[in-house]
């Protein structure tokens, strides 16, 4: 239990900092969970990330799986409190304010002057994502590679389902690494 | 056509469940393709403010397109149904892997699916920028943000840094 609390808190501090997106802060959740409370060592840090990423949902609920190791179900829960309650609660107050300019030129070409940003920032997430993932297919990094830029290629051209190049991708793991 | 609650919920609730690998691509693709209730455009202006502010941006995306529909009970029913289907789910997955994550099979699996999902991620950063039409000055800022993130710059400094060239760039773009 105290673990848990030491960990919420932890969180709660990244939530606000976290500018970028939950993943911005991942290196910092590896030093207050790795290096500071040892709760779990490099290589299970790592599979936790995989795990969150074959889940649906958002990314940031890899925070999720960190609490399940610490605290179990009580934990997969209170860590995505602690991590989403403060910055969900800071996006509220800005969405209120955000109404009632609804309007203001210069709004409109703030929002508009963030677009460019966040598209840079969504690709170098993808990149280093894809990067990351390279890892897990030992000596077949061409593969995962190609299977990073077939996805990309089916998803910009067609408007089908990804479901299917991701069950696809998996299909491929289990035939080459399973 | 402007949704209620409990569409957004619905709505956010399916992004939820099925959004392998992040769930951007999948509102994306729920709120444009789909449902029909933004355009390419403003969502990426949605995205961009959920990048900006602190915290998970499919979160905060969701409180912006929530609140912007239907105020605070908009934005609680975007967030409740994004997370409600994820959380469950993400437990019984926690519970497998307990037992079964040593396999073979599991590992390769989630081997597949990383790098499927990071493919996805890029596939819909393209669309975004089709859909954003960005002038020239946008795409070197762009372009940018991409070159200082893979140089593993911390975000805020690279958010702090552009966004006063993106607003410039979105003023200059409207002088036109």
């Amino acid at each position: 239990m105290t673990d848990l609390l030491a960990l919420m808190a932890g969180l709660a501090q990244l939530s606000i900092i976290a500018v970028g997106g939950g993943s911005a802060v991942l290196g910092d959740m590896h030093r207050l969970i790795v290096e500071e409370h040892g709760w779990m060592d490099d290589a299970s840090f790592a599979r936790s990330y995989a795990l969150a990423q074959a889940s649906p949902g958002p990314n940031v609920l890899v925070v999720g799986v960190f609490g399940w190791h610490v605290a179990g179900p009580l934990g997969l829960l209170g860590a995505t409190i602690a991590m989403c309650g403060p910055a969900g609660l800071l996006a509220l107050g800005f969405a209120t304010m955000r109404a009632r300019l609804t309007g203001a030129i210069w709004l409109r070409r703030v929002e508009r002057g963030m677009v460019p940003v966040a598209l840079g920032l969504v690709t170098a997430s993808a990149l280093l994502l894809g990067e990351t993932a390279l890892a897990t297919w030992g000596n077949l990094p061409l593969v995962a590679m190609g299977l990073t830029a077939a996805t990309a290629g089916f998803v910009f051209l067609t408007k089908a389902s990804p479901l299917w190049m991701l069950g696809g991708g998996a299909v491929l793991g289990i035939l080459l690494l399973g | 056509m402007r949704p209620s609650a409990k569409h957004l919920f619905t709505a956010y609730f399916q992004v939820g469940v099925s959004s392998f690998g992040g769930a951007n691509a999948w509102a994306r693709r729920m709120l444009v393709e789909k449902r029909g209730w933004l355009t390419d455009r403003e969502f990426a202006e949605r995205l961009g403010l959920g990048q900006v502010l602190p915290g998970p941006n499919a979160m905060n995306t969701a409180i912006i397109v929530g609140h912007g529909f239907c105020g605070v009970r908009g934005a609680a029913a975007a967030v409740a149904g994004l997370f409600a289907g994820p959380l469950f789910i993400l437990s019984m997955l926690c519970l497998l892997y307990d037992r079964f994550g040593h396999l073979g099979v599991v590992r390769g699996a989630l081997a597949g699916v990383a790098s499927a999902a990071a493919g996805m991620m890029l596939g819909t950063a393209f669309k975004l920028v089709r859909g954003a039409r960005p002038s020239a000055p946008m795409v070197v800022i762009g372009l940018t943000a991409l070159g200082l993130a893979l140089w593993r710059l911390p975000l805020p400094w690279i958010i702090l840094g552009l966004a006063p060239l993106g607003i410039l760039a979105a003023y200059l773009e409207a002088r036109r």
